[in-house]
């Protein structure tokens, strides 16, 4: 298939700390392909935000170094590029937007200030038509009254005020990618079935091509085309969304889904995944799950799975199946 | 205020709550010119019985976290009455009061934020039965082992300290921490949002073992309603400040009446598609510095109604054990 428009290869994105080398991203592969939203699905500390700042190359360096792999886009290697050059991408044709609405603006900008900002350095626009399109998409956004908007302070919003600006200003370059941290953590129910709708219409209306990052996999099955699952720095399985929830392979993709109270039938008791997720530092040798795993054979704590294809669109790191 | 009764497994009540009303008063200039109030709890009635989840949904703002901490008194109510097996909350000397704060306990939803982190976990435990002066140090000892075991951590980390433990590790030990008085009513505030979705589950089953094994009472205050649908017996629906609708589990799921019951209900992302059209709500939660006149919830209803910005609906029981808030079933 010949539509990817980024590509993923053996990212290895490790952090040198003084406790040790925390392994954050530790060979991750998926492509995301033209129009379609790719979900990474997993629990805290298991790389998925690494693996999206490692896009953009968006952490601190030190400690963060990325040691291994390939980003394809667009014919340059993100990894290796110049900082000139990704200062390009970042905004313009890549474009983030942040988890915690709150830290990812400037409080001492109006909202419109900060979208202008953004829509100046990376289009030959004056202020006049920069500004228009800032209103514009806060408009589209679902902002009632974006004129009065535009100038207001981060702390004059709601939460989900406050993450529809974000994702105006994700869009404000018309972007070719859009990554998006977590949006619908930190918001409240009725707001996050506002937001989601919001990403669907992107879906649609733009063909925008997104990353979407979560930990709920309700929020994967409403939105997401492909999902790749994510544990311990590495991905565990990558499939269709509906092959994920419908036909998990790796135990812990079908642990986790068990172990949500589903609204949609009642029962006595959750299942539950034994232990916890582990410590980025020391993560278990071979099979990185093989500790909590109920189906954990001899081999998974000694060799780490390769890639197993279950069927063309669906692949899973399992030793199950090899 | 019509009486509220209830028809669970036991008729036995534990709580009686009656026009509760916790009001923060909001003031400017240089003489702290009263302004106005934060109605964050605003006339609130309802019950709890002995054995039973009381399930407390709303969304941030709405009051429901004042609520926990006011039935204990550590917000003391504007108004209204607490009544703990017939005795008035509000009336109790500092004594009674220390003897109510063992039979209802706080679980919070932070738990790094509820330990303290130089005291050893076991410790932790162990404070509630210093202060309350219950048994000797070995005795106290027994009892912390106990309680660990009873969490599911093993009796030797009572000597670690929280930043040892994982999340839900620390919110076991929480857990324990309040069963250390053998209370009757347990307040937990948002118990498994911090916790990660392979934990919750793990933190879920626990409280649910625990209620069983000793015959708990639960206020389980959460905004997701998949774990108030898993945990609870009854289920109250919060909106800045009120209560819009009461329900035993079964009814309110299956058949709710107020509009933003049905709004949240269809707001869940849930693996299967949906048979009927999400209900989007518009704009969000007003301020409850200056919630809108009439029904808090007109300007973002979809079966709004002319008297809806008029006059404010009273909590009404439609059937059996069935209350709600709203003009449309008048």
């Amino acid at each position: 298939m010949d539509n990817e428009i980024l590509k993923v290869k053996n990212l290895k994105t490790y952090f040198f700390t003084r406790h040790g080398i925390v392994k954050a991203v530790d060979g991750v592969d998926f492509d995301l392909r033209h129009g379609e939203c790719l979900c990474l699905v997993g629990e805290s500390g298991c790389g998925k935000t690494v693996t999206a700042l490692s896009i953009l190359r968006l952490f601190d360096s030190p400690p963060g170094k990325i040691v291994d792999g390939q980003i394809s886009y667009d014919g340059l290697n993100l990894t290796t590029c110049s900082s000139e050059q990704l200062r390009q991408i970042r905004g313009k044709d890549i474009a983030i937007v942040f988890q915690e609405a709150q830290s990812a603006l400037n409080p001492v900008l109006t909202i419109g200030d900060q979208i202008i900002e953004q829509i100046k350095l990376h289009l030959p626009v004056d202020y006049a038509r920069a500004r228009d399109r800032a209103k514009t998409l806060l408009g589209e956004m679902g902002i009632p009254s974006a004129e009065s908007v535009m100038s207001y302070y981060p702390h004059q919003l709601s939460g989900g005020m406050k993450q529809r600006v974000l994702i105006a200003m994700g869009l404000s370059c018309d972007p070719q990618i859009l990554i998006a941290d977590e949006p619908t953590t930190a918001v409240d129910v009725t707001i996050k079935a506002q937001i989601l709708d919001i990403f669907l219409e992107l879906k649609t209306s733009r063909q925008m091509s997104i990353i979407f990052i979560t930990h709920d996999l309700a929020v994967v099955a409403e939105i997401g085309d492909r999902a790749v699952v994510m544990y311990g720095g590495k991905d565990v399985e990558t499939a269709p969304v509906s092959e994920i929830i419908g036909n998990p392979k790796h135990p812990y993709t079908s642990g986790l889904i068990e172990c949500l109270p589903d609204i949609s039938k009642s029962t006595g008791k959750l299942a539950s995944i034994p232990g916890t997720t582990p410590n980025p530092i020391k993560i278990p040798p071979g099979c990185a799950f093989h500790p909590r795993c109920p189906k954990a054979m001899e081999i998974c704590s000694q060799q780490e799975p390769p890639e197993t294809t279950i069927s063309k669109e669906h692949k899973v790191n399992c030793h199950l199946y090899t | 205020m019509p009486f509220i009764h209830m028809n669970h497994t036991s008729n036995h009540k534990l709580l009686q709550i009656r026009n509760l009303k916790k009001y923060y008063p909001v003031t400017a200039g240089l003489f702290s010119r009263h302004i106005g109030d934060i109605k964050a709890v605003d006339g609130v009635t309802f019950d709890i019985n002995e054995k039973e989840i009381i399930g407390l949904v709303g969304e941030s703002g709405c009051g429901k976290s004042t609520l926990g901490k006011t039935i204990p008194r550590l917000e003391e109510p504007t108004s209204g009455e607490i009544l703990y097996k017939g005795t008035d909350v509000n009336k109790l000397d500092k004594k009674g009061l220390r003897e109510l704060r063992k039979e209802i306990q706080i679980i919070f939803q932070d738990p790094d934020a509820s330990l303290d982190p130089r005291m050893a976990v076991g410790d932790s435990i162990c404070e509630p039965l210093i202060i309350h002066n219950i048994g000797d140090e070995k005795k106290r000892m027994e009892r912390v082992t106990e309680l660990m075991e009873q969490v599911g951590m093993e009796a030797e980390q009572a000597n670690l300290y929280p930043h040892e433990f994982s999340g839900g590790q620390k919110q076991r030990i929480g857990i324990g921490r309040a069963l250390a008085m053998n209370p009757k009513l347990i307040i937990a505030d948002e118990p498994v949002s911090a916790l990660d979705v392979s934990i919750q589950a793990q933190i879920l089953n626990l409280m649910m073992d625990i209620q069983e094994r000793f015959g708990l009472a639960y206020l389980l205050v959460a905004h997701d309603l998949s774990v108030i649908k898993h945990m609870a017996h009854r289920v109250a629906i919060m909106y800045l400040g009120k209560i819009v609708e009461l329900a035993n589990k079964k009814e309110l799921f299956e058949n709710p009446l107020h509009p933003y019951t049905e709004a949240l209900l269809s707001a869940i992302p849930s693996f299967k598609p949906k048979d009927k059209d999400r209900i989007l709500l518009r704009g969000d939660v007003p301020s409850p510095l200056n919630p809108p006149p009439g029904c808090h919830f007109h300007p973002r209803c979809h079966r709004v109604l002319p008297i809806c910005s008029q006059e404010e609906p009273e909590l009404t029981e439609i059937s059996e054990g069935h209350f709600v808030a709203c003009h449309l079933y008048r």
